[in-house]
This record gives structure tokens, sequence and C-alpha cells, in this order.
């Protein structure tokens, strides 16, 4: 059978590509993923140029129009208390994927920061890190970021006002809880190109231990790292909305995706499309971006991340 | 063997002490000292608040208060509910069953589906089962539990209206009429659950028997003519299942997520919803104990994977 | 007849850049109770060729898209899977290259080489256990009834490769192929496991068929030899006619690669290593593949596929050197 292998050439590297290139052709490949991509981007579109197209404001309220389906007037309908699903969508959904990718970057920043030292101490350090992350990825995280919300909600509250502090309370909480798998994969290439000849190479040269790590050991650890963050930052919209959906989010007046779902969730007899409206847009969102992450592993072609 | 499970005891040891220090120090940190909070409540009578203070030992160093705390957890000595006027732990005892019954109906569900589907996808990859199989995969764990609920109370209670979208315990019948009644009402959430833990599962024992398949050993068990299912199922699929126990151990905490957000969905009086109706109503024992709870059990599931790890491969029992 | 002929097979695998053509032509034939030994370099289709002969292969990629090989006087190419599995093991054994990743880690070798014997032969579990234990003595496992309920990890590269050898064996079959079974063991215990190979087939009177790539083994072992490159069979012989008289230019190579310790220190002479290495076989040039690694390459080298023909008794080359002498 190692003959096979062996004999087997789609593992060596194609000449006239570059390795961006080559990435972008194996990405195309994965048809839907591309399709991901560009919904991802229309959506982003949507959210971000959305206000100064739609122009009605999230307060508006027509009470003769409550809880109405889709019409011209509403494309996507009106609440109970007839304000426009439309409008209060493309708020929510700046602040849903705003936390997604706030999160997403303090859990790959607080990831491969201790995944780093992990991977560069021999030393009890390294044990003692590792064991936290292991014990952090037992954690039950729901109960916990349900508690930590509960107990520092009115604190940040006081400080930074009553959205301004969910925000940050919910990008450090789902973010401090979601950095261990960047941190195993970052230790694990660590650990791995710590031996390699390029990097013993600039040891013998006399780079210094940051200038390894900045230089040599972090750009080969960017393939996995960055699909891990992909993923966490459909893991973070999902863990926003399930909180707003609870009640214990974002603030009743602030229209998340998830927010918007438990204000309708009493409602789904006389009025389904005030549900199916930001419960859609919540799983496109998070389809789109696993299968981005999805054809960003083939592309990158790098291990699967647990 | 036995040794093997003495070993893995010790090591969960220490990570539930981890994990009760984590939530201590969360507690201590949190403004507005949520241990002195009960003891100032007005509602709570002078006598009672003396008493709590002297228990939780306030005025002590920190390590102490973590040390009497810790005693008095593992005594099982969870404080009092002044929600609903009972004791923290007789309260826990009373919803656990129900969590449990929902949260293993939905992982035996998850199993039911995930091994079959995955196996025969990995036995035929890249074909149109295959595709379709991962397909719907990767669309069952992308779908948040709170909106497949949703659809589901949407679709199966709302439009067709086959069964009820409100758990209850106090079913008015008796004998089978009961039982058939606790199944059927359990059916959207044990589907809601199961479904996005078979999604993920399926994944799992995909590529864990894609990653089999080409061994070795495999080709060699091949070479013995004994045919494809005896093969895939004797050698394949006992080798395959040993790094899944470890990847369904890992998806705990996630399901034990679900399981909360189910539970509210569906008003099953578990501790899931305990937790959430706590927490808006200030019950901060019950807050605690519930998460300790939860902590509580992922470790024990992990426990459980060590377990079946050791009892599926000869190698690490003999390690 | 032979016991096993293979005509013209051609075995290829489909690969993102193309078909592979690993195998591509071959011809081999093994008579009963002989030792045939394949040699050639990684990669020249020695494995795929024996893999092909029992579908072994990944299907897809791999596919065999011509040729016939003919066992006990049947086709084995259009025979189903199924159908294949009542001749594996019972009628052809396998020895696998790799010792420690072809026993499966999480069953006892009893049950592994038992399983064999309860497919094959109407056998009740005792017996076949008897018979287990019976086959570990034969390949001289010390306490077989005891080491028979152990699992594989506890036994080292030559242990594993004697058991691989009795549950190869198991089944009595007509013929073994061993791929490469002592490359990946310790230089001490080849030599082990080679004799045990031998006296094996002397108490059986069955037919090996050896591949390996270290002509040392050939010139111990066989009885004739089959030299392939790149997919191809370059030259066949009867052993002492092949070392006595080497034709294809490859051959020469692969003989003057042999480390000769009886030659004195000043005879001794460099040792040569052929220049290069196997081509891909995605779109391979027309013409002789060995050429651009040839010393003697003509120019019709590079034109025209040269023909496997007979030069003597049970001696023929593919070469187009040998038309011109």
């Amino acid at each position: 059978m190692a003959g096979l292998t062996l004999a087997s050439p789609s593992a060596e590297p194609r000449r006239g590509y570059s390795p961006w290139r080559e990435t972008w052709r194996r990405y195309r490949r994965h048809k839907p993923a591309v399709v991901s991509a560009v919904l991802l981007l229309l959506l982003i579109l949507a959210v971000v140029l959305g206000p100064f197209v739609w122009r009605i404001s999230i307060s508006d309220m027509d009470v003769v129009a409550g809880l109405q389906g889709p019409s011209l007037a509403h494309p996507f309908g009106t609440d109970d208390l007839g304000q426009d699903i439309l409008a209060r969508m493309i708020y929510g959904g700046r602040i849903s994927l705003a936390v997604g990718l706030a999160a997403m970057l303090v859990s790959v920043f607080v990831g491969t920061l201790i995944g780093a030292l992990a991977g560069m101490s021999r030393g009890p350090l390294g044990y003692a890190l590792m064991w936290l992350t292991d014990l952090f990825l037992s954690l039950p995280q729901l109960p916990l970021l349900l508690m930590l919300i509960y107990l520092f909600r009115d604190g940040l509250k006081a400080v930074f006002g009553p959205e301004g502090g969910i925000f940050i309370l919910i990008v450090l909480v789902i973010g401090g809880l979601r950095w261990m798998p960047v941190a195993r994969l970052v230790r694990a290439q660590f650990l791995s190109l710590r031996e390699k000849e390029f990097v013993e190479a600039a040891r013998a040269l006399g780079a210094s231990p940051t200038r390894q790590v900045v230089r040599h050991i972090l750009p080969n650890a960017l393939g996995p790292v960055i699909i891990a963050g992909t993923i966490d930052v459909a893991a973070a919209i999902i863990a926003e909305s399930t909180l707003s959906f609870l009640g214990l989010g974002f603030p009743p007046d602030t229209p998340t995706w998830g927010r918007i779902l438990y204000d309708a969730k009493d409602f789904l007899d006389i009025g389904p499309h005030w549900a199916l409206f930001p419960g859609g847009a919540i799983f496109i969102a998070v389809v789109a971006i696993n299968f981005i992450g999805d054809g960003l592993r083939d592309a990158l072609d790098a291990r699967k991340v647990i | 063997m036995s040794q093997y499970i003495l070993r893995r005891l010790m090591i969960a040891i220490p990570s539930l002490l981890g994990i009760s220090l984590v939530l201590f120090v969360v507690l201590a940190l949190a403004p507005g000292d949520p241990f002195g909070e009960l003891a100032t409540n007005p509602n709570v009578p002078p006598e009672v608040q003396a008493a709590l203070r002297a228990k939780f030992g306030l005025d002590d160093p920190i390590y102490l208060r973590y040390l009497h705390w810790l005693a008095a957890m593992a005594q099982g000595d969870w404080g009092f509910s002044f929600v609903s006027r009972m004791n923290v732990d007789t309260l826990i005892l009373q919803r656990l069953p129900t969590t449990l019954y929902v949260i293993g109906s939905a992982q035996l569900l998850a199993l039911a589906i995930a091994i079959p589907v995955g196996v025969y996808a990995a036995t035929r990859p890249y074909s149109i089962f295959d595709q379709i199989a991962n397909t719907f995969a990767f669309i069952g764990f992308s779908l948040p539990t709170f909106f497949t609920g949703i659809l589901f109370i949407l679709i199966f209670s709302v439009k067709l209206d086959w069964l009820p979208f409100v758990y209850s315990t106090d079913i008015k019948a008796t004998g089978i009429a009961w039982a058939l009644e606790m199944i059927r009402q359990a059916i959207m959430p044990v589907m809601v659950l199961g479904l996005f833990q078979a999604a993920s599962m399926t994944r799992f024992v995909r590529s864990a028997m894609l990653d089999v398949i080409r061994l070795d050993y495999v080709t060699t068990a091949r070479a013995k003519g004994l045919g494809q299912a005896k093969v895939i199922v004797k050698h394949v699929m006992r080798n395959a299942m040993i790094p899944v126990v470890t990847l369904i151990a890992l998806q705990m905490p996630a399901v034990f997520g679900g399981a909360i957000v189910t539970e509210q969905i569906f008003r099953i009086p578990g501790i899931g919803s305990l937790l959430i109706s706590s927490i808006l109503a200030n019950d901060t024992p019950v807050v605690m104990a519930v998460t300790f709870v939860f902590a509580c059990l992922v470790v024990l599931f992990n426990l459980i994977a060590d377990v079946l790890y050791g009892w599926l491969d000869p190698r690490i029992s003999f390690r | 007849m032979a016991l096993l002929d293979i005509k013209g097979l051609k075995t290829h695998f489909t690969t993102d850049d193309g078909i592979l053509q690993a195998v591509d032509g071959v011809d081999i034939s093994i008579n009963r109770g002989e030792t045939l030994c394949v040699v050639g370099e990684s990669g020249c289709g020695k494995t795929v060729t024996a893999m092909s002969i029992l579908k072994l292969i990944a299907m897809p990629p791999g596919k065999i898209v011509a040729g016939e090989i003919i066992f006990e006087g049947r086709d084995l190419v259009p025979l189903s899977s199924s159908e294949l599995d009542d001749i594996r093991a019972k009628e052809i054994g396998f020895i696998f290259q790799e010792p420690m990743t072809s026993l499966n880690p999480v069953l006892t070798i009893g049950e592994q080489i038992a399983e064999s014997l309860r497919r094959h032969e109407a056998v009740t579990k005792k017996q076949a256990l008897e018979r287990t234990i019976e086959m570990l003595k034969l390949v001289q496992i010390p306490n077989a009834a005891g080491r028979v309920h152990h699992y594989p990890h506890q036994f080292s590269g030559g242990m594993r490769q004697r058991v691989m050898i009795a549950m190869a064996l198991a089944c009595r079959p007509k013929l073994v192929i061993a791929d490469e079974p002592t490359t990946a063991l310790d230089v001490t215990i080849q030599a082990q496991i080679l004799d045990l190979l031998q006296d094996m087939k002397e108490r059986f009177g069955m037919a090996v068929m050896l591949i390996t790539h270290a002509m040392g083994v050939v010139a111990e072992t066989a009885q004739r030899v089959v030299v392939m490159y790149a997919g191809k069979v370059v030259e066949e012989a009867p052993v002492d006619e092949l070392f006595g008289n080497p034709r294809h230019p490859y051959t020469q190579g692969l003989i003057r690669s042999i480390p000769r310790i009886d030659l004195d220190a000043e005879h001794k002479t460099r040792l040569e290593a052929i220049g290069g290495s196997v081509p891909i076989l995605i779109n391979p040039t027309p013409g002789c593949r060995f050429a651009p690694r040839c010393k003697h390459a003509m120019s019709i080298c590079a034109e025209r596929e040269p023909r496997l023909r007979e030069i003597a008794p049970g001696h023929r080359i593919a070469c187009h050197l040998g038309d011109a002498q």
C-alpha cells in the first residue's frame, strides 16, 4: 500500500501557481462555500447599507397595522405593536454580526496568546495552561454564560449604558468561553513547528524568541486559526441569539434577531412571519459562515478542528 | 481495567475542584456581593440573616470562604431558595429526572440516526447519499435549537395540531394512557435536541469511519474474504467508535446548552428552565447550584466516555 | 498449466491530475509450488499488481481497465467482490508489508486468525481456536496457547509478522502473496521471517509470490524472478539466469547496486546507483519508460515501446538493445 501513496501525485505542489491562487482555486471547487460567501456578503451589505435605503425607524408604530403579514409597505410584515420587522431586522443584524465578529476576535486573541505560551514553555506553565484549556472545555458554556450575565449585567450597565454594557459583556463572555479550540490548535502548531528546520535555522541565526514566534511560527498557524475563527463567528452569533431568545441578552428595546424571535414566540399561531424572518436570518448567516469555514478547510488543507 | 477507571476518577476530582473554583471566583468577583445580597434582602427575617452571614462566613478571608462553601456543597447543603420556598437540593432533585429523561432520549435518538447514516455515507464517500447526508448534517448543526423548536411548534402544533407544545407534569390519566401522553409530549423536545446532536454526530461518525477505512488492517480483513458488511462492522466500526466516543463527550457542554433552550421553549420543568426562571427571579443559590450540577454532569459524562474508551481500546487499559 | 496467469493487466487510478497508469500491461505467471520474486523500485507497480489479483486496491480511484487474472483456469477480473471472498484467504493468502499496522488493534490475534477459518471452513468456535493455536505453534510463537488471547500491541514487529503468516496460511491456500514481508523489520528478524516462509512453503507445498525490492532476498529465495519498472515487466528469468546473465539495463543496474561483502577490499568497486527515479505515471511519454535513465538509450527507445520477447528458454526481456545485438 505504500506504493499507492507514493505513486499518488495529488499531494505534489502544482507548478506555476502562487499559494494564494492555489488556495482560491481549491476554495472555488467547494460550491456551497462560494454561494455562501456571496450570500454573506449580501447580508452584510444589507445590514450596513439597509438603513440608508429602508428609512422606516425601528420604533415607528403603526398601530392600525399590528401583526400584519408581508406587504408592500412592510415587506417582512409588522409585529404586535405595528413596528416594521424589516427595519428592526436590519438594525438587529448589525448587532448580531458585530457581536459575532468581536467575540471571534476576542477568542482568537485569547486562544493564540494562551496557545503560544503553552507551546513555547516546556515547563510546568505549559502543562498548567493545557489543564486550564481542558477545564474550560468541560465547562457547561450556556449555564455559565447565563450566570455571568446575571451577575455582571447591572454593574456594566451602570458604566457603559444599557446597550454598550451588554455588548461588551456578551462579547467578552462569549469570546472568553470559546478560545480553547484556537489555543489547542496554536499549541499543536507550535509543538510541530518548533522542531522544523526553518525555525531551527532562525534560532541558529540568533532570532529572539518573540521574533521566531511572530515571523516564523504564527504565520504557519494562520490557516487552522482562520478556520477556527470563522466557525467561532457562527457560534458567537448563535450564542448571542440564544441569550436574547432566553430574554437575557440585549434589553427589550434593542431588536437583535434573537430578541425579535423571543418576542414573536408567543404569537406563532397568529403571526408566524414574525418568527420566521429573524429565525431564517440567523439560520442563513450561520449556515453560510459554517460553509465558508468548510470551504476554507478544504482550501487551506488543514486538519479538522474539534 | 479497574485500575484505569480509578485513575480516571482521580483525574475527574481536580476538574471538579477547578470548576467549583471558577464558579466561586466568578461569584466573589461579581459586583453587589450576591452572597451578601441574600443576607441583606429585606424579605429575609433578621435571625435568618445572621445565620446566613455566619454560615457563609461573609467576613472571613476569601480562601476560607471558598473552603466553607465547598464543604457545604459537598455535604449537599446547597442553600435555600426564597422563590420556591424550599431547599435547593430538594428542588434540583425534583427537576433533574425530567432533564435527564429528555437529554437521554435525545442522545439515543441521535445515536440511532448518526451511526447508520454516518457508517453508510462513509462506505460510499461522495455518492449521492453521502452528499445528501452531509448537507443535512450541515444544515442540522447550523440550525439553532430555539429556531428548530419554533419551527416544530409551528408545523406540528399550530398547523397540524398533532402534538402538544407545552410539557405538562400532571397529566390527568393513568396507566397506558399516561405513558402514551408522556411519550407524546416528549416527542418534539426530544426531536429538536436529538436531531441537533445527530447532525454533528453524523459528521463525527463519517469522518472517523473514513479515517479507519483506509488503514492497513482493513485491507487485511478484506483479504480474509470476510465480506463487506462484516469488515465494516467488526473491523472498521469497532475502531471508528473510539474517537467518536471522545468527540461526543466533548459535545456534552453544547448538549446541555441545547437542553436549556429546549426546556425553555417547551416549558419542560427540568433544571434548565429552573436556571432561567431563577435568573429572572434573582434566586442566586439556585443559579449557582444548577450551574454546578451542569458542570458535574459534564464531568460525569466525560468519565463515562473515558470508561467506554478504555473498554473499546485494549491498548488504553493496559497502559 | 500455471496456477496463476496474469495477462496484460492494466490497473489505473483516477487522480486530480489525470489517469495514473500504475500497472500498464503486466504479464506474470506462477506455477504450483514455485517461489516467484517480483522486484523493482518503490512505485514501480509491484504492490498494485499484487493487490489487483484479489481486488484489494481501493476502487475507486483504482480500476482494472484491461487484462485477465486466471487462477486455476478461472478469470478473477469479472468476479464480484462476494465471489472473490470465497477465494480470498481460502485459495490465495496475503501477507502485508507493515506488521505494525496490518493487524486490528482492538481484536486479539486469536480472533483475527480464527475469523478467517470460521469464514472458509465448517469449524466450530472451539475447533477454530485449536487450529489457531496450532498455526501459532507452526510459526514458532512461544506459549501459543496463552498468546492467542493477546492483542497486537503486546507483540513485537517480528512476532506480529509471524502472526500475519499464520493468518495467511490458516486456510492452507494454494498461493501466498507476500508483499515486502520483511521490509519493515530489523535485519536479524528479516532472515528469520524469510526462513519461516521458506519452511512453511515446504511444509504446505504452496506457491509463493514474493514482492521485494531487495535483490539479496531474491537471490536467497526465488526460483524465478520478474523485474518490474514503471508499471511494466522489463525482464523475467530463472534466478540463476537472471543473476548470471542479466540482459535489461535496469536489471543490470539493480544487480550492480547490491553491496558485495565477498570481494576483497582492493577489488571493491564503488557501489553503483541507478541515476534518476521512477517517472510519474500520468501521461507517460511514448517509448521505453526506462530510456531517460538508461545508459544505452538509442533513438528508437524514445519512439517505440519495446515488447516483452523470449531470448532464451524462460528468459524474456523488454528492451530494444537485444534487437541490435
